[in-house]
């Protein structure tokens, strides 16, 4: 199966990550993957920055969708009948005590615009791009935190709505996403243990990003370290080529230098990979550290093209 | 700051005095009583103020490193086996006098709550409702709100003369700036002064039902919760003037010349837009930024060009492994131009601070050598950057 398969399999993905790890590239990347085996793709994203937007402007069959907590609260409440309320709520700011007299209820109503948007049907695939790691958890537990509070009314139909979605592996699932260090890995593995014995969502493969693509052997799995030599033999070469006179010793220093630098890193990332499959019983897929302003266009290819297995490894 | 008089010359770019701004990040950590490192999530905010903190420690002073990230990465990384605690912990092994803590922001806010209290009853009845136990964890800005609070306590203990602070990754960078007021500018929503309207005793609750807002967020929240709300509200009554104080003097330690901020980026567009965007703020605010930290910069291998390394590949002719060393060259100094290009927007918005790049390290940085060399890199320290391997 292609990483691609796995990643898209329910009709809501929410790609969850800590900051810095390539979350916002993952979502687009997955979302125009998915595009190019014609799928139609809502993104969706909830910060209000451009960004993604600008990355898959003009990409068929995409579409971005900015959700604020503070529009959703507002549609919320029309929805429900106060809509000359609703104007007087914005107006005065009071969203700040709605949201701290009923603690989570601006992520519910996001995830339940969200369910909306899924069942009105109008995508094949809609890609969530989810707030931070530590966010996100709060976010998602958002529903059956309030369901619990709450006995009846809206907020309670709609967080029960919610939890039905969350909580339906054909539905939904969230996509973590990571990169291959010591500290991000064992902060990925935390957030996955917490967030299936708090929410009971389904975790679809995990992702690991900006992999040096040294520590992927080509057609290999990412934890083989075959390569290992093959730097060795580099800095050799590089030896000869001063002792001929070929280069001088600033080249070769600089040579040497910056091989050894993506040999180390490679090694630790192959290591960090290991001990992630190790740890996670998830099925993982790798995305190597590629330069340039098509990154996104060139990972989505990787996705769709990559059948043999060599980004992809189950677990 | 000592020795004031040799002013170096920068170009004053804006309204803001730049008369001593600092040439360097020992300078700033040797001159300072509060340094304050802002930037989006994940650009290594919490490393750097912990280098930083073991940097000034290291020059002779009693500091104190704040962190929100409840990530274990920091406690880690300063060698705290058993983590960090809300309390500031010396730091053992350290190469000076240096705490740590991590702010815990419902602590905080009991703790605040207690201050301003007019007694003990008060301030239970307030820690008692579920309104204002969930505040903290839910009203946008609390925890920016808490941080100010802590660096505000920490400024005014003897047992340090530095303070560093590690902020939240703020959806809105500027939450920090504004935090003080947070609470205050809560108590001054219109519901709240509706819901502070003198009325009989003990028909409050029935009184703000009749108002249409409120009984409108009672349809939608529930009754309960509304009524928590309101007994939250009755419960403040009278420790406002308290608060407000407060925010003032923590707005004062905020703005005051002893007092640093520090942007951290990454070499990417999205962190270097944010950093940016917050130098700007601070400009308009009348802050100076004291100086702006590139982390994990693509390090430099050798004083040669990107055409240089092409002409060496082009000269390796059959040679296949060492035209793939130059290959490898190549493409770091092909990532290094690129990564100047993005940078370029926030050395130019702060044209007179430090301005440091930090290489990206070959290992991932959590212990004290990592943070000695991300340290060593950000005072300027000889050797760092020929060196990014470490060895």
């Amino acid at each position: 199966m292609d990483p691609l398969s796995g990643l898209i399999a329910p009709h809501v993905v929410i790609v969850a990550g800590k900051g810095g790890v390539g979350k916002t590239t993952v979502t687009a990347v997955v979302a125009s993957a998915a595009a190019s085996r014609g799928r139609r793709v809502l993104v969706v994203e909830l910060d209000g920055k451009p960004t993604l937007g600008q990355w898959l402007h003009g990409v068929d069959g995409v579409e971005v969708m900015t959700i604020s907590a503070s529009e959703a609260l507002d549609e919320y409440l029309r929805d429900q009948g106060f809509a000359r309320i609703a104007r007087r709520l914005s107006s005065t700011g009071v969203i700040d005590v709605v949201g701290t007299a009923a603690p989570g209820i601006d992520d519910l109503v996001v995830l339940g615009r969200i369910k909306a948007l899924e069942r009105a049907g109008d995508h094949d695939l809609i890609v969530v791009d989810g707030p931070a790691a530590g966010h996100a958890l709060t976010m998602l537990t958002a529903a059956s935190g309030l369901g619990d509070s709450v006995d009846s009314g809206p907020v309670r139909a709609q967080a029960d709505e919610v939890r039905a979605l969350l909580g339906d592996p054909t539905r939904c699932q969230v996509v973590l996403v990571t990169i291959a260090e010591t500290t991000p890995v064992n902060e990925i593995v935390e957030t996955a243990f917490e967030i299936e014995d708090r929410v009971g969502v389904q975790l679809g493969p995990v992702v690991v990003n900006l992999v040096e693509p040294a520590a992927i052997a080509a057609g290999r799995g990412p934890e083989r370290g075959d390569d290992e030599p093959v730097a060795a033999e580099v800095v050799r070469a590089v030896d000869a080529a001063l002792h001929d006179g070929r280069i001088d010793a600033d080249q070769a220093e600089a040579l040497t230098a910056v091989v050894e630098f993506a040999a180390t890193r490679a090694e630790m990332q192959r290591t960090e990979l290991a001990r992630l499959r190790d740890r996670l019983a998830l099925p993982m897929v790798v995305l190597p550290a590629l330069a340039g302003s098509d990154h996104i266009a060139a990972l989505a290819r990787w996705l769709v093209e990559d059948a043999d297995g060599r980004g992809a490894t189950d677990a | 700051m000592p020795e004031d008089a040799a002013t170096p010359t920068v170009t004053p770019t804006t309204s803001t005095t730049a008369t001593d701004r600092p040439a360097d990040l020992v300078e700033v950590v040797s001159g300072v009583d509060v340094i304050i490192c802002c930037g989006s999530g994940g650009v290594g905010k919490t490393t750097t103020a912990a280098a930083l903190g073991r940097e000034a420690a290291r020059l002779g002073r009693s500091v104190v490193v704040v962190t929100i990230d409840p990530a274990r990465r920091l406690a880690d990384a300063l060698g705290l086996v058993d983590g960090l605690s809300s309390e500031p912990q010396r730091v053992p092994n350290a190469p000076g006098e240096l705490w740590a803590m991590m702010l815990d922001a419902d602590e905080m806010f009991r703790s605040v709550i207690a201050e301003h209290a007019g007694d003990a009853e008060q301030a239970d009845r307030i820690l008692a409702n579920r309104f204002a136990r969930s505040l903290s964890g839910s009203l946008s800005g609390t925890q920016e709100y808490m941080a100010t609070e802590a660096l505000y306590r920490l400024h005014d203990d003897d047992r340090f003369d530095l303070v560093v602070v590690d902020t939240p990754p703020s959806r809105q960078a500027l939450d920090f700036l504004e935090a003080p007021g947070v609470l205050t500018r809560f108590l001054d929503h219109r519901v709240f002064r509706l819901l502070m309207m003198p009325t009989r005793r003990g028909l409050k609750v029935i009184n703000t039902a009749a108002q249409p807002v409120l009984r409108a967020i009672g349809r939608v929240v529930g009754s309960d919760v509304l009524a928590d709300a309101v007994a939250f509200f009755q419960a403040f009554s009278g420790m406002e003037a308290g608060f407000r104080d407060r925010a003032s003097a923590v707005d004062e330690l905020l703005r005051a010349s002893s007092t640093a901020f520090v942007l951290v980026a990454s070499p990417r567009p999205d962190t270097v837009t944010e950093a940016v965007w917050f130098a700007e703020q601070l400009e308009r605010h009348r802050l100076a930024v004291a100086a702006t930290i590139i982390n994990r910069a693509q390090p430099v291998f050798g004083p040669g060009t990107l055409a240089d390394a092409c002409a060496g590949r082009d000269a390796a002719g059959d040679d296949v492994a060492l035209a793939a060393a130059w290959e490898q060259l190549i493409e770091a100094r092909r990532t290094a131009e690129a990564e100047a290009a993005e940078i370029e927007p926030l050395v130019a918005v702060a044209s007179g601070a430090v301005s440091v790049i930090v290489p990206l390290m070959a290992a991932d940085v959590h212990d004290a050598a990592g943070l000695d060399a991300v340290g060593a890199a950000l005072m300027g320290s000889a050797g760092m950057s020929t060196d990014p391997v470490g060895r």
